[in-house]
C-alpha cells in the first residue's frame, strides 16, 4: 500500500485571503512599473536634452592658398619666446565641441540646435556685396573673394558673453586687406555687416526672436586691426553651417556676439550701424562689446569665465588677453559708458 | 489535525495612511521622480551632456524642479475640476521631488560651478537679481519641506499649515520669473510655465469665489 505524500505543515499553506490577492498584487505592481515608467520618460522628455549631432569637416574647396598642417604660426616675430596674439598656445578647444556648442538663433535657440538644424544652410553658391563709402562697390562670389588673399591659420581665444570660452583655430584673411582693396572713402567711419536674410535656410528667422537679418558693426579702426579676421574655416576644413558658413567675422578682443556669420553684405558708413543685440537688449549689449571683466552684464558678472572643458572658471582678462594689441584704440573713452 | 472550519478572509490590508488600493500610487510617484537625476547622471559620468555639462546639469535640475513644483500646485486644481482623489496623495510626493531637485541644482551651483567660493557666491546673491530669485525660491521651500510630515501638520494646525503652504505659490513664480531672466532673449518656455501656473491660481479663485457663494446663498 503507498502512503500518501507528507501534506506541507499548516504554517505554510498560503491563507486564503492572499491568495485571492494575488491578481491585485499583480495588478498593482504592473501599475507601480507603469506609472513610475510614465512618469520618468515624461519628465527626461520634457526636461532632457537629445543627443548632439555628430559633424562631419568637409574639406576646403580645391584653389585656396591654404598654409599646410605643419606651416608656422602667422606671427611676425620668429622669435619662440616672443608673444604672439595671432596663435595663442593654449589648448585648443576640440573640434567637437566647437562645432555642436553654437549660438546661432537662425538656426535653433539651444546651444545644440545649429548643429541639428545646418543642413538648410547653403553656402554655396554665395555671393557678397560691398558697398557704401568704398571707391569699388561690387557683389563678389564667395569663391572668387577666398582666391584674393592667402588664407591664414590663427588660434584665437573666443569669449561669448554667456560666460563661456574656447580656444579656435579659424582659417581666414585680415579684413585690413579686404577693406584696403575696396578703398573706403573718406567718408567711411564704421563697417557694417549682415548675415544672410533667407528663412528658407535660416528658418528661425520666421520667429521674432530678434531683428532680422542680424546685423553688426565696428568702428573702421577696429576693422583694420591685425587681429579682425573674416574666417572661412576652421581647424583647417571648411566652416560648418552652424559657425557660419561660408563667411564669418573674428573680433578676438570683443564677445562672440560680434563675430557675425553667413555676411552677405559688407558696406562702409559714416554713422555709427545698428547692431542686433544693442536692437535688441540697449542696456545690456552695446555697440563695442569689449570683453571687460569690471564691467558686468546687469544680470550676470563678466568676471569669470568657463574655458569650455574645464571644470572650474578663470578669471577673464580685459580685452580677452588682447590688452597690449587694442586697448590703444579705446584711449580716453569711459569703457564703463561704451560698453 | 486543523479544524474544518473555514477561516473568514482577513480583511484586506490595514489602512495605512497612503496605503490600501491605491498603495502603488506614491512609491510610483516617487520612483519615476527619481529617473532623471539617475539619468542625469549617468550621462555626466559617460561625459555626455555636451560641450558644457556643467550649464546643462544645472539647467535641466532647474527645469526638474519648476516642472515638479508645478506638477505639485496642479493637485488641487485638478481634484476641483475632476473631482479625483488621487491627485491630493501624491502632492506631498511631487512638492518633496520638487525640493530634492532645487537642493541638487543650488549644490551644483555653489559646489561645482563656483567651486564653494563663498564670496562670490554672497556677491552672486545680492548684487545679482537673476541669482537673488533663485536663492529666495530655495530659502522660502526650506520651512515648507520642514513642514511636510504629518507630524508638522498636526502640531500646527491645520488652517496655519495651509496658510504656510500657500508659499509654494509664491515659490513656483520666483521660479519662473528666475527663468525668465536668466534666458538671453527667447521668453517663451518660461511663458508657458508661467501661463499653466496662472491657470492653475484661476481655477483655484474660481472654486474659492464660488464655495463663498455658495455659504452666502
Amino acid at each position: 500500500m503507498r502512503r500518501l505524500p507528507t501534506p506541507p505543515p499548516s504554517s505554510e499553506i498560503t491563507p486564503e485571503a492572499r491568495y485571492l490577492r494575488r491578481r491585485e498584487i499583480l495588478k498593482s505592481a504592473g501599475l507601480f512599473v507603469g506609472t513610475a515608467a510614465a512618469m520618468g520618460t515624461g519628465l527626461v522628455a520634457l526636461t532632457g536634452r537629445g543627443r548632439r549631432a555628430t559633424i562631419t569637416a568637409e574639406p576646403l574647396p580645391a584653389g585656396l592658398v591654404v598654409p599646410s598642417a605643419s606651416a608656422a604660426p602667422t606671427a611676425p616675430s620668429s622669435s619662440a619666446a616672443a608673444r604672439n596674439p595671432f596663435t595663442t598656445d593654449e589648448p585648443r578647444t576640440p573640434y567637437e565641441d566647437v562645432t555642436t556648442y553654437n549660438n546661432y538663433y537662425e538656426l535653433g535657440l539651444d546651444k545644440e540646435d545649429p548643429a541639428r538644424n545646418a543642413k538648410t544652410l547653403k553656402p554655396r553658391p554665395w555671393t557678397v556685396v560691398f558697398e557704401g563709402e568704398i571707391k569699388k562697390p561690387q557683389r563678389v562670389d564667395i569663391d572668387t573673394l577666398l582666391k584674393w588673399f592667402p588664407l591664414e591659420e590663427r588660434v584665437y581665444r573666443m569669449r561669448c558673453v554667456e560666460t563661456w570660452s574656447m580656444v579656435i583655430p579659424w582659417l581666414g584673411f585680415p579684413l585690413g586687406k579686404l577693406l584696403e582693396r575696396l578703398e573706403p572713402t573718406s567718408r567711411a567711419k564704421y563697417v557694417a555687416f549682415n548675415t544672410l536674410m533667407d528663412p528658407e535656410q535660416l528658418p528661425f528667422q520666421l520667429t521674432d526672436v530678434l531683428e532680422w537679418p542680424y546685423r553688426e558693426g565696428l568702428r573702421l579702426d577696429e576693422a583694420m586691426h591685425p587681429l579682425t579676421m573674416l574666417a572661412a574655416g576652421l581647424y583647417g576644413k571648411s566652416l560648418p553651417g552652424q559657425n557660419g558658413a561660408p563667411l564669418r567675422l573674428v573680433v578676438p578682443w570683443k564677445y562672440g556676439f560680434k563675430g557675425i556669420k553667413s555676411i552677405v553684405r559688407i558696406a562702409l558708413v559714416e554713422k555709427e550701424p545698428q547692431t542686433s543685440w544693442n536692437m535688441a537688449a540697449p542696456r545690456e549689449y552695446g555697440f563695442y562689446a569689449n570683453v571687460n571683466p569690471q564691467v558686468a552684464h546687469p544680470r550676470w558678472s563678466q568676471a569669470m569665465e568657463r574655458r569650455i572643458g574645464d571644470l572650474e572658471k578663470r578669471p577673464t582678462l580685459p580685452f580677452n588677453g588682447y590688452a597690449e594689441e587694442v586697448a590703444s584704440l579705446y584711449a580716453g573713452m569711459d569703457l564703463r559708458m561704451s560698453y | 489535525m486543523a479544524t474544518s472550519v473555514l477561516p473568514t478572509p482577513d480583511k484586506p490590508a490595514a489602512p495605512r495612511a497612503g496605503a490600501g488600493k491605491l498603495g502603488w500610487l506614491v512609491p510610483a510617484i516617487v520612483t519615476g521622480g527619481l529617473v532623471p537625476a539617475v539619468v542625469l547622471a549617468a550621462r555626466a559620468a559617460r561625459g555626455d551632456l555636451g560641450a558644457n555639462p556643467i550649464a546643462e546639469a544645472m539647467n535641466q535640475l532647474g527645469l526638474l524642479a519648476l516642472v515638479l513644483l508645478v506638477l505639485s500646485l496642479a493637485a488641487t486644481p485638478l481634484q476641483i475640476v475632476t473631482g479625483w482623489k488621487w491627485p491630493i496623495r501624491i502632492r506631498k510626493a511631487l512638492g518633496l521631488l520638487g525640493f530634492f531637485y532645487v537642493c541638487a541644482h543650488f549644490l551644483v551651483y555653489a559646489v561645482v560651478d563656483q567651486s564653494l567660493a563663498l564670496r562670490a557666491i554672497a556677491s552672486d546673491i545680492t548684487k545679482r537679481p537673476f541669482i537673488l530669485v533663485g536663492f529666495a525660491g530655495f530659502v522660502l521651500l526650506l520651512p515648507l519641506a520642514a513642514t511636510s510630515t504629518a507630524k508638522a501638520l498636526k502640531r500646527m494646525g491645520f488652517a496655519r499649515w495651509k496658510r504656510l503652504h500657500r508659499l509654494a505659490y509664491v515659490v513656483a513664480i520666483l521660479g519662473v520669473v528666475h527663468f525668465v531672466m536668466r534666458v538671453k532673449k527667447d521668453v517663451t518656455e518660461p511663458a508657458i510655465y508661467g501661463a499653466v501656473l496662472a491657470g492653475l491660481f484661476l481655477i483655484r479663485i474660481m472654486n474659492w469665489a464660488r464655495e463663498r457663494g455658495n455659504k452666502r446663498g
